[in-house]
Formats: C-alpha cells, sequence, structure tokens
C-alpha cells in the first residue's frame, strides 16, 4: 500500500487521534474518583495544618478532621449563614457545606468559614487566596473565639521559587504567625503584616506582624496583601461570632 | 529467548547508561534536569517517568512505524508522546498526589523534552519493538541516572537531607550553636546547571580514550 497518498494520510491521522482520543477520556473517568479523594484529603490536611496538626499520615486526616471540625458554614454579603453547616441526619458530622466551595468560588456573597474545637477552645479557620510572584498563593488563617488572635496558619503556592518564595510553605514561617494579633487600636482594620527585618509601619506594633522570608520579598508581600486582604473581608462575620 | 538478550541488544541497552548517555554526552533534556533535582525524590519520580514514557513511545513508534505516512511522522510521534505523557500524569495524580503536585509542569513538559523525540526518530522508525523497548528504557535509565546524581548533591548541601530524611546533624547548624548552614545557592537552578557541568567533565575525563 502506498502509505504516502493523501487520503491514506487523512485516514491514517482521523484513526490515530479517534483512538487516543477514546484512551485518553478512558483513563480520566476512571481515576477520577481517586484524584478528587486526594484532592479533598489535601485540602483537609491544610485546614488540619492550619489548627497547628501537621504531619498526619493520610489515612488519618479523615477522622482528625471529623473530630476537630465541628462546623462549616457558609456566609452570604450580609454575614448571616446561608447554609449553617449543621448536622444532618443522626449520625452525620456535618454536611461539609464550606468544604464544597471551591477557593476560586469565595465571593462577598459566598463565604466559608470553618468553626473548630480543639482542647477546649473554639477556634475559625478562614481561608485566604492571594498573588504571589509567579502564581497564585492561598492557604487557610485559624482564629482563636476572640477573632483576633491567630491559633495558627497554613500558606501553600503554585509556582513560586523552590528555596526563596516556596519557604512560605515551611512549618517556621508559618507558625512565626501564631499569638499575633490581627487588629491594632483600630478593630475595623486588619493591620497584621509580613515585614522585612528592620522595617516599620506606623500603627503595627510588635504583636502585629512576623519578619518576611529572606530573598523573598514579593512572596511576602504577596502573603501581607492576602491576610489582610482575605481577613478584612470577614470582619463582619467576626462581629457576629467573636467571644 | 537467546536472540533477545544477544550482544547487539545489550549494548543497545548499556551504551545510553554511559558512553552515549543522553544528558552528559547528547545533552538532551538538561530543562527538566535542572527543575526538577532541588530534592531527591522528584528527581526520581521524573527519571522513573521519563524512563516508562520513552520505553513505551518507542515500542508503540516501533510497532506501527511501518504504517506511518512519512509526511506526518513527527505529528504521530507527538500524539503518542502526550498522549502516555497524559495517562501517565493521571495516573501520579491518582496515586502519589504530592509527588504530582511537585512536579507539577514538569510532566506535562516531558512531552517536550528532546530525549523522546529524539530516540523516537533516531532508533524507534528503524528498529524492532524489542529493541527499541530496550533502546528507551537505557535512555530513560541514563536520564535518571544523571537527575539522581545532581539531586542527591543539591538535596544533601542545600537541605541537609536525603529523600527528605535529615543527614546533617541539627546539632551543626548555627540555629543551634553550630557552624554549619545549608547552601541556599544549592536550590536554585543555577547551581544545578554548574552541577550539571561537572557531572559532563567527570564523565568526559573517564572516558576520554574511549571516545577516540
Amino acid at each position: 500500500m502506498n502509505t504516502n497518498s493523501n487520503t491514506y494520510t487523512i485516514v491514517y491521522a482521523s484513526v490515530i487521534v479517534v483512538i487516543v482520543a477514546f484512551l485518553l477520556a478512558f483513563v480520566a473517568t476512571a481515576l477520577k474518583p481517586t484524584q478528587d479523594i486526594n484532592v479533598a484529603v489535601d485540602k483537609k490536611q491544610q485546614i488540619l495544618a492550619s489548627l497547628n496538626v501537621r504531619g498526619l499520615a493520610k489515612s488519618d486526616v479523615e477522622t482528625k478532621y471529623a473530630e476537630l471540625i465541628k462546623l462549616d458554614p457558609v456566609y452570604n454579603e450580609n454575614a448571616e449563614p446561608v447554609q449553617t453547616g449543621d448536622k444532618v441526619g443522626e449520625k452525620e458530622q456535618k454536611d461539609q457545606e464550606a468544604f464544597k466551595v471551591a477557593n476560586k468560588d469565595i465571593k462577598a456573597n459566598n463565604r466559608p468559614l470553618y468553626v473548630c474545637e480543639k482542647d477546649g477552645e473554639t477556634i475559625y479557620v478562614v481561608p485566604v487566596k492571594g498573588a504571589g510572584l509567579w502564581g497564585g498563593i492561598s492557604g487557610y488563617v485559624a482564629l482563636k473565639s476572640d477573632c483576633e488572635t491567630v491559633y495558627g496558619t497554613y500558606f501553600t503556592h503554585e509556582s513560586e521559587t523552590a528555596g526563596l518564595g516556596a519557604r512560605i510553605t515551611e512549618e517556621w514561617f508559618q507558625t512565626s504567625f501564631n499569638g499575633k494579633k490581627i487588629f491594632g487600636e483600630d478593630k475595623t482594620k486588619v493591620i497584621l503584616s509580613v515585614l522585612k527585618k528592620g522595617k516599620t509601619v506606623d500603627g503595627v506594633g510588635p504583636d502585629n506582624f512576623v519578619d518576611a522570608v529572606t530573598g523573598a520579598t514579593l512572596t511576602s508581600n504577596g502573603v501581607n496583601d492576602m491576610v489582610q486582604q482575605c481577613l478584612q473581608d470577614y470582619i463582619d462575620i467576626f462581629e457576629q461570632i467573636k467571644k | 529467548m537467546g536472540k533477545l538478550f544477544s550482544k547487539e541488544n545489550g549494548e543497545v541497552f548499556m551504551r545510553p547508561l554511559n558512553l552515549d548517555n543522553p544528558v552528559t554526552v547528547q545533552i538532551l533534556g538538561i530543562c527538566s534536569a535542572l527543575a526538577v533535582t532541588s530534592q531527591l525524590k522528584p528527581a526520581v519520580v521524573m527519571g522513573l517517568s521519563v524512563t516508562v514514557i520513552t520505553a513505551f513511545s518507542n515500542v508503540i513508534i516501533s510497532l506501527i512505524r511501518k504504517t506511518i505516512p512519512m509526511r506526518i511522522r513527527i505529528i504521530i510521534q507527538l500524539v503518542v508522546v502526550a498522549a502516555l505523557v497524559t495517562i501517565v500524569s493521571n495516573i501520579l495524580k491518582a496515586y502519589v498526589y504530592d509527588v504530582s503536585v511537585q512536579l507539577s509542569v514538569y510532566v506535562g513538559l516531558i512531552i517536550t523534552n528532546c530525549i523522546l523525540m529524539g530516540r523516537l526518530e533516531a532508533f524507534a522508525m528503524s528498529n524492532g519493538p524489542w529493541e527499541s523497548f530496550l533502546d528507551g528504557v537505557g535512555n530513560g535509565l541514563g536520564y535518571a541516572i544523571v537527575l539522581v546524581i545532581v539531586g542527591f548533591v543539591r538535596e544533601l548541601l542545600g537541605f541537609g537531607t536525603i529523600f527528605g530524611f535529615q543527614i546533617i546533624p541539627q546539632s551543626f547548624y548555627t540555629e543551634n550553636g553550630g557552624y554549619y548552614m545549608n547552601n541556599g545557592m544549592m536550590t536554585m537552578p543555577a547551581m544545578a546547571l554548574i552541577l550539571l557541568g561537572c557531572v559532563i567533565w567527570v564523565h568526559r575525563s573517564i572516558n576520554k580514550e574511549e571516545k577516540k
């Protein structure tokens, strides 16, 4: 057969494309459930990390999460919980309403909040998202029940420089937020900052800032803006829930 | 069976590991070699992924080599490689999620890894499936060896760990009253290039006589 004729070439290309398309569709569908579980476990791990529960084995994540996270309501623009995230059914811990909200869908009328209880303390976990140097950064900030003191944080990134910006995922940086206050004198403005060593900003006291990552000024600024902006957006909710 | 493991086939498999190494001799696949070697684990996974993909794309192309229209052969090769890469990437996402997060875009970039296209054009298009398989595995492993060497040095000096385990004792570090600091340069791709240069240098000086 003449493998160089036009008809042959076109038919050959079409057949190959159809075969490959079917194959890829099959693999993607077959593996989707496993991948979704991984993504969900990863998200739970991140939330737990913001509660200073790190280094859990994959198999323990689910139970620990169910144990610590009591409610996960979703708030609308008037700071009313539209979905309570309350218990549904007898055995169900919660209906995981906030958990279902993907990071990109967080808007003023769709704000997830995680209400957790650890060592008898009520802790609120707020998802944060922003921009680093090369790509998106996101994470979770856990606040104590006064909605002012940071209990823990977790940050992750899409494509920050390894060894520099990517160090925001390291524990020392995340735990350096612990115990910091998000407000200064003015309780309506979040001033919790990430500052370069030696730099000071008016009104930002020693309780209100953490040291930036050396050599990663832009990523650190990104974390700074992300935390301030996203917590600021939750202030009306804090007003209602704080004790 | 004798023919399967003949001397020629052994040669096909062994050459890319040393004398014809894709990275140090043919200088192919440098981009990913620099990008994923800051730690050992992604380096190993990347090496294995490339090995698997080179081997199987070689076999597939070799099997259909006589039917491929010459005018669109590169496109067909690309389609086969792209399909395999997508499958591997999906499997990684399903079974080793944290590694796939770490490798992120580089798995996708295997498609553009010159080793793959190079082997398909140079070997699989004119050899049988078994030889092509050996050639693919050999080239993949040759690439993996270099990645592992570079990854080993970078992780040891850059983080003080191997496969995530602390090798350099904590008490050595300046924070704990010692006199040692991790070399931050090692975590950057620039240092990988220099290390790679050293690997090539050592490799060439060892093989100087055999080349001539």
